[in-house]
Order: structure tokens, then C-alpha cells, then sequence
């Protein structure tokens, strides 16, 4: 047993720890010309300002950091659930002692003039969680009652946070599924729930959006009833017999949807929907012919696949416009971050882009953004930090960002996979799904390529809660990580 | 803890990590468009963060000749205010302060929050409330100014005048309209442009060079401080200061002289073309057309029947009557018409073919020098039919005239000189062509004969007589006048430092500069005879279809290095000797000596009392 003889310093994972490190360094850059003020100018370094302030969480976070390697693996392990039962009580009674925040309940007061948002830390205990059932019920996740049982575990705490008014950080959870998935979850499930958001996203934001020019065919509708096609058409690639089926069905249906748009924009204008419709229906019935001709019954499926999804997005569709009253709508759109515009049409969305889009190539240079300081751009220190990253330090800089969170998440998936315990492996893959969908959602939203969600950019935005909760998380699968090597070496 | 590994779905992290690199490649693909293919984001940023603060200069101030400053700038203040900030404003008391009612300011308000009234309106910056307080104005209003919250004070400058003349030289400043921003780029709304006189010719001197502070303005409008610390900031050039060539009490004087009356005295220095005086009367006080009340004042002279606002010595468009005869003289001496003795008759006036000019009574027959100093008619009809009747120098009718038409032109007539002045007109100098048409090619030197005695088709501007005057001075050629004397740090336009000769030889000069002697010793201008020098002159009365004869004067003096030329040109007023003769003698001895004799004071006051115009009585 010279188990101890070996330092945790020697088996930690230091390249990890260097993404770590070198992400909060360029975070920290981007904090001080977020929130650089002109009138009072001033040491960035000084403590009453955000940048003073994020180099003290950046401290403490290290510390933290340090802290969490020094406990045993196993004493976390074992403590899971109670990580869990605690955090989830903490998460119930949070709404009751927060001071409205913006219209957030999620801040508790802790004294000192700081606060600190549980919901932060309640992820390293879901997965924490999540884990340990998994593992010991040695659960296979390709089973519905199971996948169900482990999934009740993440969605309580989605459901706790909803309550805080903190939709953004609840949908955070949903990167589970991407867990779930490696576990065994049926990649169609996967598949089908990417579908029905990408549906009632892409649907919803776009419903009264003229598409093309023309004013009878809606972005919305057109889109997604396109999708549609794409997706069965792809259905056809990963599940048919014969490649030449997929090429006839979606080239085939391709060719007419795009010569009905040359048509409507061109010769007449006219709602190009109801053709992409009429493919979809095409392609319904020959793949139910193909399945009653070939007695193959998943080609069936995937025309049960077309037909739900039409009819999920014409469902959706009809209760969003006439079930739902305006406001009711409103709030709808608002939750989902469609409609998080104080000024209108798109004002924060555009500003980000037009911050990120004035940087060029190498970017306006440390402190010299405009867009960001100026406040043009909204949250310019927390959820939209990408914004002041792309107009200081240009596409270079944005490069660089994006290609050491892709480094850190490979990183991540590497050393998951190299867990032997399904415990280690589970929690590891909770720790990476949730930092790629943090990634997905806020650099998308700032690029409006995602809908606004308010959540922040891991190691990027300002605040203490959010620093301490990603490091909590990421050290405490590095602790599990180097408990892995120090048992490898004995 | 489990002790196998679970390698049934390994291959999954293939699919997770494919997802990855896909979202972060979407992105950069997103990013690559964004800022490397989109081109306008980095304006957009720009005319978000920048605010573009206009430092104005302070304009050029003018001065007479002699160095007595006329025009400067006195400060004015602006009374700004922030929509945000000003709630709780006690207005009854504020409008007391200011001296507006309740009703002005309500619909001030208004007009500010209107978007199309005021299209850069935003409720956190400041927007122009009233604007050009005068000192006096505004005293009261700035002790309680900490009262009006959100009500603020910014200071600019309005022009101001030391002496109440010259307002036709001088001219003013007001606010630029759109013709001028579409012309010029470097005006923006607002900005202040010089509309008539000195003020509009030497705008691009006066004004100086806007400065530039470059301010970083946040999303709600508020200045932030200096882009760059102030890197790129560019100081206001001042405006240069202009020297004029009138001398203010002549001016002053002629003004006085012409008061009541309609018409113009314009003095140029005969060896520089400068314009000591230009009087146009009516005239106004330049000092009401400042500020706020400029609008409204501006509309009063516009709509005054006597035409105040026209600057008649070089947009009166006038019959130069008997002036114009030595004009004529010099041009029969240059073209052999006739000869220093050349001797024509007259009874009584010009008869020929059942044609008659008249004349008064004089001796005859006359040679040129005496008639030019009794201003006989007959003796310019006479010259006139034989020139455009010489068929041996001319092959028709209009090459005399052509012939003729150059003569004028090489005088400075028909066209405009081209002084330093907006609005100069060119006069009427009639050619071949004109006759032509008029007559359908049927006409000769008798048609047309009136020209000669500076009648009929011929006008000229005051300015364009007195320059005639100083052509005769200086012996055949002049300067083209100019009123502008010295700009700082400038050279003046080579165009009013060159000598333009005549096509008259000199040695013509000198028979009609005699003529116009004698007519100070014995002929029609013998009021305007001095002990102290030589004066040369020469009346007009022009006759006027449309009423009174108007009375004119054309000089110089004195004779040998003349220092003064000058035209006196007085509407209905008669004789030349009745108003211009007397006019000009005063003009001439205030200028030459430095002031008037008791008993010329004493004259100029008659002079200054006698009222052609009918005024609108009692007021």
C-alpha cells in the first residue's frame, strides 16, 4: 500500500488543469474590458471593481481547487447523495430567502455584500448523484424505467430552479441526456428530443418572418417542414437497406422544394410551405410502400417519424397562436428566450453582433472595445462576455477561445473513457456535457445563432458562484481522475 | 464500486466529440463571417460609441482702415436641457426668470419631444431650449439657474457692432439654411454662416476651422469622456480678422448726409481701389439683426416699401445721366471722332432730321473741355451721330457700336467689377446685338442717341460711377474696388492688387480731368469749389420716367495725386447740383482734411435734415 507515497500533484491530469488555468487567465482579460469604466478609469487590479473582484474569485476558486484534490475520492463518492439531499433542500428553500434580483430568485444573501447563487452548485451534486445511482444499480440506460429513474434525479433540480425564475439555468440540465446517451440512452431519443426543440425553436422564432422576400411564405413554417424532410431523408441513410432509396427520396423531394421557392420568388409569389408539405406527404406513403413491399417495418417507423413531427410543429404551432392568449405567449417566448428585448426587435442580438463583428481579424485591442464598455451590449460582463473577447481580441482571439474549450471537452471525454468505474465515468461525462452545453447555448446566443438564454460562459463570466461551481465540478472529477492513475500505479 | 468497464456503448463518445468539433466549427465558421466578411459592423460600432463634439471657433473680428474695430463677438448663451433630469421644475417661476410664458415653453417642450421636429431627440442628452441670450437677458436667469434641475447653459457668441453703420458692408451672421449644408460639408445644422456683406464674402476667413472633440457616448446617451484620451481630438482654428478699407467716419458721415433719402455715395482710393465709403440709404442699425430678434427684424426690412435691405451701390441699377459724358469724351479723343478743339454747336440742345435732345443755355458752339464743365448735350449727341455715322472707320452701324461697346467695358462697365461683395450687379452696357433686336436691324447712331448723355439704355451702379471717377483720377486705369483691405496671415486676391488700364491712352485723361476742373471753377459743380485743394467733378441728372430727376455727382480730388473719387447718387433728387454736388464736397473735406470745417458741420446737418422719401409719418 504505497498508494500515498505517490502525490496527488504527480497522478493530477495537468494538461487539464492548464485549459483550466489558461481559460480563466483570458477570461479574466475579457472581465477587464467588460466592465473597464471610462469616467472612473482607475486600476483594473483595484478591488472595487469587477476586475478586482473576479482576480478575488479566480483566487478563491484556485484555492477551491485545492481544496477538492486534497479530500479522497471515495469520501466524495460516499457522500453523494447527501451532496444531492442537501443541495435539493437548499434549491427548495433558496425562492423563499432571495432577494428579487432582476426578476431571479436564485441569489441568496451570505453577507459581506456578496451572494451566491446555489443553482451553481447544485450541477456537481446532480452529477455527483446521477452517477452513484448509476453505478450502483449498475443501471442500463436503454431501458425506459431506468433511463426514467436516473433522469428524475436531474430533472428535480430542473424543476426547483424554474421556481427561482431561472428557466436558463434550469434547461442546463437537459445536457444530462447527452450522458444519458453514452450510457445507453437510445440515440433516437436523443435524436427526437434535438428534433422537437429544434422544431419549436426554429418554429416559434421565425413563425412571422417573410421568408426570401416574398410575403406569403414564413420562415418558420418553410423551415421546418424542410427539416422535416431532411431529417426522414437521414433517418433513411442510418436505418435503410438500400442507399438508393434515401438518394431518390430526398434529392427528389429537394429538387421540387427549391423549385418551388425559385417559383414563389420569381414567377409568383405564393406559400412554398404547402409544397414541402406535399413532399413530406410523398414521402410518407413511399416509405410506407417501401415497408409493405421490402416487409421491412422500420421504414415505417420513419414515416411514423415524418408524420409525428409534422404533426408535433402544426400542434405546437396552433396552441402558441390560438390557444394561448397574447401574453400568455409573450411569457412563452420569454421563457425560451425568444423575447428578451427591452428595446425592441432584436436590439441585444444585434449589438452583440455588431460588437463582435467591429473586432476583424486581430480585434480592437486590451480596454479599446466600445461596443461592450459603452453598454451597448446587454450583460456585457457575464452572459454576453463573448461579445468583448470578439471585439478586443478580434476572430484570433475567438478562435482561441473556442479551440481551448474544444481541447478542454476532448480532454474530458479522453479521461472519462479511461475511468475504470462507471461512477467516475459517469460523473466525467456530466462534467463535459455540461460545459459543451454552456458553450452551445451562451457563444451561440452571442453569435444569434441560439436563442437567448441567460446563462453564463464557463471560466468567462463575471461572478464568483459560477467560477466556484465549474471548478467544483472539474476538480472534483480531476480528484476521481488522479485517484484512477495513483491505483493504476500500485 | 463496479469493477468492469461498460464497453457496450464506447463508441458513443465518437458521436459526443463529432458533436463538439461540429458546434465549435459552426461557430467559426459563424465568426469567420462576422468579422472578417461583414464589412459595416465596424461603423455601426463606431456611430454607436462616438460622439462627434464640434468646438466652434471664435469668428474673425473686422475693423475700419484706421484700426477701429466694428464688428466682434460678445458672448450669447444657449439654455440646454436634459428631458430626464428636469422633472419638478417650478415653470411659472422659470418663465418669470426668463421672460416667456407659460404657453411658449409648454409648446417649446413639445417641439423638442417631437421626433420630426427634432429628429436626434434622446430624453438623456441635451437639447436647445432657448437659444442667443443676450448677457443682460440671461443675468437673472443664471443666479437661479440651480433651481431648474436638467436645465443647463451653454455659452456661444453672437456678432456685435461698435458703431450703428455700415450695415450693407458689414452684413450678418444667421443660421445656416439647407442650401448652404448642401454645398458645403463643412456646415452642419445650427452652425452659423455670414449672410450678407463682408460677412457671406469672407465666410470661409472669418469663420475659422470647426474643431472636433471625439466623445465616447453609452447606449443611453451619456459622454463617457474622451475617445482615446483625446488622441485624436482636433483644437478650433479662430477665424482671421479682416481689416476693411472704409474709413467709419466717412462712412458714418455719408450715412448721416444720406438720411432720408434714397440713393448711394460710394469713395474709392484712386490709387488702390479701396473703397472708403459705401453708403446705400435707406439703411438699417446692423446691431437688430443679432440674436433672437434677427428673424423678425429681418422679415420688418424685407418687407419695407424703401427696400433697406438693398445695397443700392452696387445693385442700384441707375441712369448715370451727364456722368457717363466723359466716358464719351475719351472714347471720341481715342477714336479720332474728335480732337481737343473739336468744336460743336448747340442752341439750346441737340435738332437734327426733327430728332432733339435739349440743353440749357450756354455758349456755343463749344469745344470739349467747356462742355464738358457747362455738361452739354448737344456736344456728346453730336460726337456719338459722327462716330456711328463714320463710314470710313466703321463698315456699319454695329461695328460702332461694337467698337463703342468695348470702350464702355474696358471702363468697367456692362460688366461687374467684381468687388469683394455678394449681389454686385452689372449695369446695362446695350451692344449691336441688342439694338438689333430691339429695332429689327433698323436703327443708327440717331436712334440710339441718348446713350451719349449716359440716358436710354445705359445704367450703371453707383459703385461702377465712382469707379469711373477714379479712372479719370488716375489718369486710365483703376484697381477693381474692394472693401476688404488686409486679411490676417493672408494675401489679398491678386485681383485687387492689378491695374486695369482703359483703352484710352493717358494723354485723353488729361482734357477731360480739365473739363471736369473747370466745371468746379465756373461750370455746374461750382459748390463743390475749396481753397484747400483742386477739385474735379462732374453732375448728373438723370432723367427719370417714373418721377423726379435723380440727382447725381461724380469727383475727385484733389486733382494731382487724387486721393479720393467718389459718386454721389441721390434718387428724385433733382439737379446734380442740388443734392450731389454739395454731398460730395462734404464727403471730400471730411476725408481729405479729417473732419468738416464749422461751417461744413454746419451744412451737413441741413443736408442731413432734408428728407426726400415720404416717411410713414408720425411714427
Amino acid at each position: 500500500m504505497n498508494k500515498d507515497k505517490i502525490s496527488i500533484w504527480q497522478s493530477l491530469d495537468w494538461v487539464t488543469v492548464l485549459f483550466y488555468v489558461s481559460l480563466m487567465a483570458l477570461g479574466w482579460i475579457s472581465v477587464c474590458g467588460a466592465s473597464y469604466d471610462y469616467d472612473a478609469g482607475g486600476s483594473i487590479f483595484d478591488f472595487a471593481s469587477r476586475s478586482g473582484k473576479q482576480l478575488m474569485w479566480i483566487a478563491t476558486a484556485l484555492i477551491l481547487a485545492v481544496v477538492v484534490l486534497s479530500i479522497d475520492e471515495h469520501i466524495i463518492e460516499s457522500l453523494s447523495y447527501i451532496f444531492y439531499i442537501g443541495m435539493m433542500a437548499v434549491l427548495l428553500v433558496t425562492p423563499f430567502l432571495a432577494h428579487d434580483t432582476k426578476g431571479s430568485l436564485s441569489w441568496i444573501d451570505v453577507g459581506g455584500g456578496f451572494k451566491l447563487q446555489p443553482a451553481e452548485f447544485a450541477k456537481f451534486a446532480t452529477a455527483l448523484c446521477v452517477a452513484k445511482l448509476i453505478d450502483g444499480y449498475k443501471m442500463n440506460l436503454s431501458k425506459w424505467p431506468q433511463l426514467l429513474m436516473a433522469a428524475t434525479v436531474f430533472i428535480i433540480p430542473m424543476g426547483l430552479i424554474v421556481m427561482q425564475k431561472e428557466t436558463g439555468s434550469a434547461l442546463v440540465y437537459t445536457a444530462f441526456f447527452l450522458m444519458c446517451y453514452r450510457e445507453g440512452m437510445s440515440g433516437s431519443v436523443l435524436f427526437a428530443g434535438v428534433a422537437a426543440v429544434t422544431y419549436f425553436v426554429v418554429g416559434a422564432r421565425y413563425a412571422e418572418v417573410p421568408f426570401w422576400g416574398g410575403q406569403q411564405t414564413m420562415t418558420g413554417q418553410f423551415m421546418v417542414l424542410s427539416l422535416i424532410h431532411v431529417f426522414t431523408s437521414l433517418l433513411l441513410w442510418v436505418y435503410g437497406e438500400i442507399r438508393s432509396d434515401f438518394f431518390r427520396l430526398f434529392f427528389s423531394g429537394l429538387l421540387v422544394i427549391v423549385c418551388a421557392m425559385l417559383f414563389s420568388r420569381y414567377v409568383m409569389p405564393f406559400n412554398a410551405s404547402w409544397i414541402v408539405l406535399l413532399v413530406l406527404a410523398a414521402d410518407i406513403v413511399y416509405l410506407t410502400l417501401l415497408s409493405f413491399k421490402d416487409q421491412i417495418l422500420r421504414y415505417f417507423y420513419i414515416a411514423l417519424f415524418a408524420l409525428i413531427s409534422t404533426g408535433f410543429y402544426y400542434s405546437v404551432d396552433y396552441v402558441l397562436s390560438d390557444v394561448l392568449m397574447p401574453h400568455q405567449q409573450t411569457r412563452v417566448k420569454v421563457l425560451l428566450g425568444l423575447e428578451d428585448d427591452p428595446r425592441g426587435a432584436g436590439y441585444n442580438v444585434i449589438q452583440a453582433q455588431i460588437a463582435i463583428g467591429s473586432g476583424g481579424l486581430r480585434g480592437k485591442g486590451f480596454l479599446r472595445g466600445t461596443q461592450t464598455k459603452l453598454k451597448y451590449v446587454p450583460e456585457q460582463d457575464t452572459d454576453f462576455i463573448f461579445c468583448t473577447v470578439g471585439e478586443e481580441e478580434g476572430f484570433l482571439g475567438c478562435c482561441a477561445v473556442l479551440l481551448l474549450f474544444l481541447a478542454l471537452i476532448l480532454r474530458l471525454i479522453v479521461l472519462a473513457e479511461h475511468q475504470y468505474y462507471t461512477f467516475g465515468r459517469v460523473y466525467g461525462y456530466c462534467v463535459l456535457s455540461i460545459f459543451l452545453f454552456h458553450l452551445f447555448i451562451n457563444v451561440g446566443m452571442v453569435l444569434g445563432l441560439t436563442p437567448v438564454i441567460g446563462i453564463p460562459l464557463p471560466f468567462f463570466s463575471y461572478g464568483g458562484s459560477s467560477l466556484w461551481g465549474f471548478t467544483l465540478l472539474l476538480f472534483i472529477f480531476l480528484r476521481m481522475d488522479a485517484g484512477r492513475r495513483r491505483s493504476q500505479h500500485k | 464500486m463496479s469493477e468492469e468497464k461498460n464497453f457496450d456503448f464506447e463508441r458513443r463518445k465518437w458521436v459526443l466529440a463529432a458533436v463538439t468539433v461540429g458546434i465549435v466549427a459552426v461557430y467559426m465558421c459563424r465568426l469567420l463571417y462576422l468579422q472578417l466578411m461583414s464589412e459595416d459592423f465596424r461603423a455601426q460600432a463606431d456611430s454607436n460609441a462616438f460622439y462627434h463634439r464640434v468646438q466652434y471657433p471664435a469668428r474673425g473680428a473686422i475693423r475700419d482702415r484706421k484700426g477701429q474695430l466694428l464688428v466682434y463677438n460678445q458672448p450669447a448663451y444657449d439654455i440646454m436641457v436634459v428631458m430626464n433630469e428636469q422633472m419638478g421644475v417650478d415653470t411659472l417661476s422659470m418663465c418669470r426668470d426668463l421672460g416667456i410664458d407659460k404657453e411658449w415653453y409648454i409648446k417649446r417642450m413639445a417641439e423638442i419631444k417631437d421626433p420630426r421636429r427634432n429628429p436626434g431627440y434622446s430624453r438623456y442628452t441635451q437639447q436647445l431650449f432657448m437659444s442667443q441670450l443676450s448677457v443682460e437677458e440671461f443675468s437673472g436667469f443664471r443666479e437661479k439657474l440651480f433651481h431648474y434641475p436638467g436645465f443647463y447653459v451653454q455659452k456661444r457668441a453672437i456678432r456685435q457692432y461698435e458703431r450703428p453703420i455700415g450695415a450693407h458692408i458689414l452684413g450678418d451672421v444667421g443660421e445656416v439654411g439647407p442650401k448652404d449644408i448642401e454645398s458645403d460639408t463643412y456646415y452642419r445644422m445650427g452652425d452659423y454662416i455670414g449672410k450678407l456683406g463682408v460677412e457671406r464674402q469672407y465666410e470661409k476667413q472669418l469663420r475659422g476651422v470647426k474643431g472636433e472633440e471625439i466623445l465616447l457616448r453609452d447606449a443611453r446617451g451619456r459622454i463617457k469622456g474622451h475617445y482615446q484620451g483625446g488622441k485624436f481630438d482636433r483644437q478650433p482654428v479662430p477665424g482671421k480678422n479682416l481689416t476693411l478699407s472704409i474709413d467709419a467716419d466717412l462712412q458714418a458721415l455719408g450715412e448721416r448726409l444720406m438720411e432720408g433719402k434714397k440713393g448711394s455715395i460710394v469713395a474709392i482710393e484712386p490709387k488702390t481701389g479701396e473703397i472708403l465709403c459705401m453708403v446705400s440709404s435707406p439703411t438699417y442699425d446692423p446691431r437688430i439683426m443679432v440674436g433672437r430678434q434677427r428673424g423678425k427684424n429681418n422679415m420688418l426690412l424685407s418687407q419695407d416699401v424703401n427696400k433697406p435691405l438693398l445695397n443700392r451701390a452696387i445693385m442700384g441699377m441707375y441712369p448715370p445721366g451727364s456722368t457717363f459724358k466723359t466716358s464719351q469724351a475719351l472714347t471720341f479723343l481715342q477714336e479720332g471722332i474728335i480732337s481737343p478743339s473739336t468744336a460743336y454747336p448747340c442752341s439750346r440742345g441737340f435738332h437734327f432730321h426733327g430728332l432733339t435732345v435739349g440743353c440749357h443755355a450756354h455758349g456755343a458752339p463749344l469745344p470739349l473741355e467747356p462742355a464738358i464743365a457747362t455738361s452739354c448735350n448737344a456736344f456728346f449727341c453730336w460726337g456719338l451721330y459722327n462716330m456711328f455715322g463714320n463710314r470710313h472707320k466703321y463698315s456699319s452701324v454695329q461695328d460702332a457700336m461694337t467698337r463703342w461697346k468695348d470702350y464702355m467695358v474696358s471702363m468697367g462697365f456692362g460688366y461687374a467689377l467684381g468687388v469683394d461683395l455678394p449681389g454686385e450687379k452689372r449695369g446695362m452696357i446695350p451692344n449691336a446685338a441688342f439694338y438689333d433686336k430691339a429695332y429689327r436691324g433698323a436703327w443708327s447712331g440717331l436712334t440710339i442717341i441718348s446713350i451719349s448723355i449716359g440716358q436710354g439704355e445705359v445704367t450703371l451702379t453707383p459703385l461702377q460711377i465712382a469707379n469711373l471717377g477714379a479712372t479719370i483720377a488716375n489718369r486710365g486705369w483703376f484697381i477693381t474696388p474692394h472693401v476688404v483691405k488686409h486679411i490676417q496671415d493672408e494675401p489679398l486676391d491678386s485681383l485687387y492688387r492689378t491695374r486695369r488700364y482703359t483703352m484710352v491712352d493717358r494723354r485723353y485723361y488729361d482734357y477731360v480731368v480739365e473739363g471736369m476742373r473747370r466745371a468746379v471753377t465756373g461750370g455746374t459743380c461750382r459748390s463743390a469749389e475749396t481753397s484747400d485743394y483742386e477739385v474735379c467733378g462732374k453732375t448728373g441728372t438723370a432723367q427719370n420716367p417714373h418721377g423726379r430727376d435723380h440727382s447725381a455727382f461724380m469727383g475727385f480730388a484733389p486733382k494731382d495725386d487724387p486721393k479720393i473719387a467718389i459718386c454721389v447718387y441721390v434718387e428724385n433728387g433733382e439737379w446734380g447740383a442740388t443734392y450731389g454736388v454739395p454731398i460730395g464736397a462734404l464727403m471730400m473735406e471730411q476725408y481729405i482734411n479729417g473732419r468738416l470745417s464749422a461751417s461744413s458741420e454746419e451744412r451737413a446737418q441741413s443736408f442731413q435734415a432734408r428728407h426726400i422719401i415720404k416717411q410713414t409719418e408720425d411714427e
